[in-house]
């Protein structure tokens, strides 16, 4: 990890040792760019870089390409999405030509929420390629400056690997091999799944130490605040993929309605704390789901401002 | 085998409702191991046709005719003399056999009467999976011997995704996870080392993707076998 690879924030501020804090933000359902850059606002200055979501539970927003590029000239970083579901092989080489040329330095390689999930259901899904096959082809184009079928690249796409990583989806067992396997592809850094059971992300963090993945890329723990008890409920019935344990649901009924979303924040906060001493965590992934207006407020709170200037 | 389901009869009766005089045309291939399109099937779709119609004071007639196979021209001609009939015929057999009879028999309007579903068979009696995607270029035996094509619903040669959950796919809780099954028979085998490393790209050429096949066997063109 030499030279730098995109020379995004993202990278400068992981590769300089800094506790990386990046945010999330979801496209506008709609072409809706006032609403759009009101949210970025609240993120400016107050995260490394911003993961903008690809038509996330498979419900149609405003590309992720043209948000990453409105986030840029916001003077924003963003973390572009994308999602294997929704384009082939052809289309996804020519949308990273596109990022890389609207000066987009940051992608995450997403296999993609399955359209059973969004409003569109009765679409055909593509997965012409998988997320790992993504992340290669990313790298390969970086890297060797080739497309797919080895033809050169006028001006190779420069971008900092970001891939996912659920560490509560089944086979358990399994999955830190398959966090290897998307680091042999080339990832350079990883953003978990949201983090609610911490018993079991702690055992996840051992083993990902003991087979030395958190040397080979940087490593962002997924953190959603909660905004009350009904939300923890909800997204542990009907999100795929989360594990949230009653612990936190009955923590969270423990206070009074308008203090739930007080005591969600705080145990994203007392999360993030751990976090920064965990090793193998270089950052914090800060999902504050349809909540950017409280990311200020969290990230004073968790003692990561200012942000870096690298 | 193809696994079809029967369309429902509200659907087949719109097809013929102008229709007087029709042939239901079974298949006792495929369609007649899946129970959709075999002589009991068609026997069973004439009379519920009849009385139909027969409430709503419009009697029709229906005469049926079960095939060896409706995906043979061998086959298909064998109706040749009694196809110009019927103001209509209505197919059980999959998607092939309305479509050979169509190219075989350009006057006569086919309709078919079931939905071609998958390849696959059953797990158990009444119970139909799907195996196959016919993507033409096998590889399950990299996958402990279960197709990540046809069976993952993302269709991940890298997986499993982060939605399966307790040997569940995320779609719904009936769906099986095959990656999590084709991860725990390899665990299980002690072959891990298979599951270590990023499968290729796949080509998709030899899919459907490609355009419509075709599968030219030349020793059986040219009759010497």
């Amino acid at each position: 990890m030499s030279e730098l690879k995109s020379g995004s924030n993202l990278e400068k501020v992981l590769k300089a040792g800094h506790f990386a804090f990046t945010g999330e933000c979801g496209p506008p359902k709609g072409a809706n760019v006032e609403h759009l850059t009101e949210k970025f606002q609240y993120l400016k200055g107050n995260v490394d870089a911003v993961n903008i979501t690809d038509n996330q539970t498979a419900v149609v927003r405003m590309s992720s390409l043209a948000a990453s590029k409105l986030m840029v000239d916001e003077g924003l970083e963003p973390n572009f999405q994308m999602v294997c579901r929704d384009r082939n092989r052809l289309a996804i080489m020519s949308d990273i030509l596109g990022a890389h040329a609207l000066g987009i330095r940051n992608m995450l390689c997403l296999s993609g929420d399955h359209q059973t999930f969004g409003n569109h259901p009765q679409a055909k899904n593509v997965h012409d390629i998988d997320s790992m096959q993504l992340i290669a082809l990313v790298k390969k184009m970086r890297d060797e400056g080739k497309f797919m079928n080895d033809e050169d690249i006028d001006v190779p796409p420069k971008m900092f690997i970001g891939a996912a990583c659920n560490p509560f989806a089944d086979p358990y067992e399994y999955r830190v091999y398959r966090l290897a396997n998307k680091l042999e592809a080339g990832a350079d850094f990883i953003q978990t799944q949201c983090i609610f059971n911490m018993d079991k992300f702690r055992d996840f963090m051992k083993k990902v130490v003991d087979m030395g993945l958190h040397e080979k890329c940087y490593i962002l723990a997924g953190v959603t605040p909660m905004k009350n008890a009904g939300m923890a409920n909800f997204m542990s019935r009907f999100v795929p993929g989360m594990d949230i344990p009653d612990s936190l649901i009955k923590r969270l009924k423990s206070v009074d309605k308008r203090d739930q979303a007080e005591e969600g924040i705080r145990f994203a906060l007392e999360q993030v704390e751990e976090f920064k001493e965990m090793e193998g965590v270089a950052g914090v992934h800060m999902m504050a789901i349809e909540w950017e207006h409280k990311v200020p407020e969290i990230a004073e709170r968790a003692k990561v401002l200012p942000r870096p200037v690298v | 085998m193809i696994v079809a389901d029967r369309k429902s009869l509200q659907e087949i009766l719109a097809m013929v409702k102008d229709n007087k005089k029709i042939l239901i045309a079974g298949c006792k291939g495929c369609v007649t191991v899946c129970n959709v399109g075999g002589l009991k099937e068609v026997e069973i779709l004439a009379s519920s046709m009849k009385i139909a119609r027969k409430k709503e004071g419009n009697d029709i007639d229906i005469d049926i005719h079960v095939l060896e196979r409706q995906c043979d021209t061998e086959y298909v001609a064998g109706i040749s003399d009694i196809v110009d009939d019927y103001d209509a015929v209505i197919s059980l057999a999959c998607g092939v056999g309305p479509q050979f009879l169509s190219e075989m028999y350009k006057d006569q309007t086919f309709y078919p009467g079931v939905n071609t579903t998958f390849f696959g068979g059953a797990t158990q009696h009444g119970v139909w999976e799907e195996r196959c995607a016919g993507c033409g270029t096998c590889a399950i035996h990299n996958f402990g011997g279960l197709c990540p094509v046809a069976r993952c619903a993302k269709s991940l040669l890298n997986g499993p995704c982060g939605g399966s959950s307790n040997g569940v796919c995320e779609i719904n809780k009936d769906t099986e996870c095959i990656w999590d099954s084709i991860v725990r028979k390899k665990m299980d085998a002690g072959q891990l080392e298979d599951l270590i490393g990023v499968k290729g790209i796949k080509d998709w050429r030899t899919a459907r993707d490609g355009g419509p096949r075709r599968s030219i066997r030349e020793e059986l063109v040219q009759g010497n076998i």
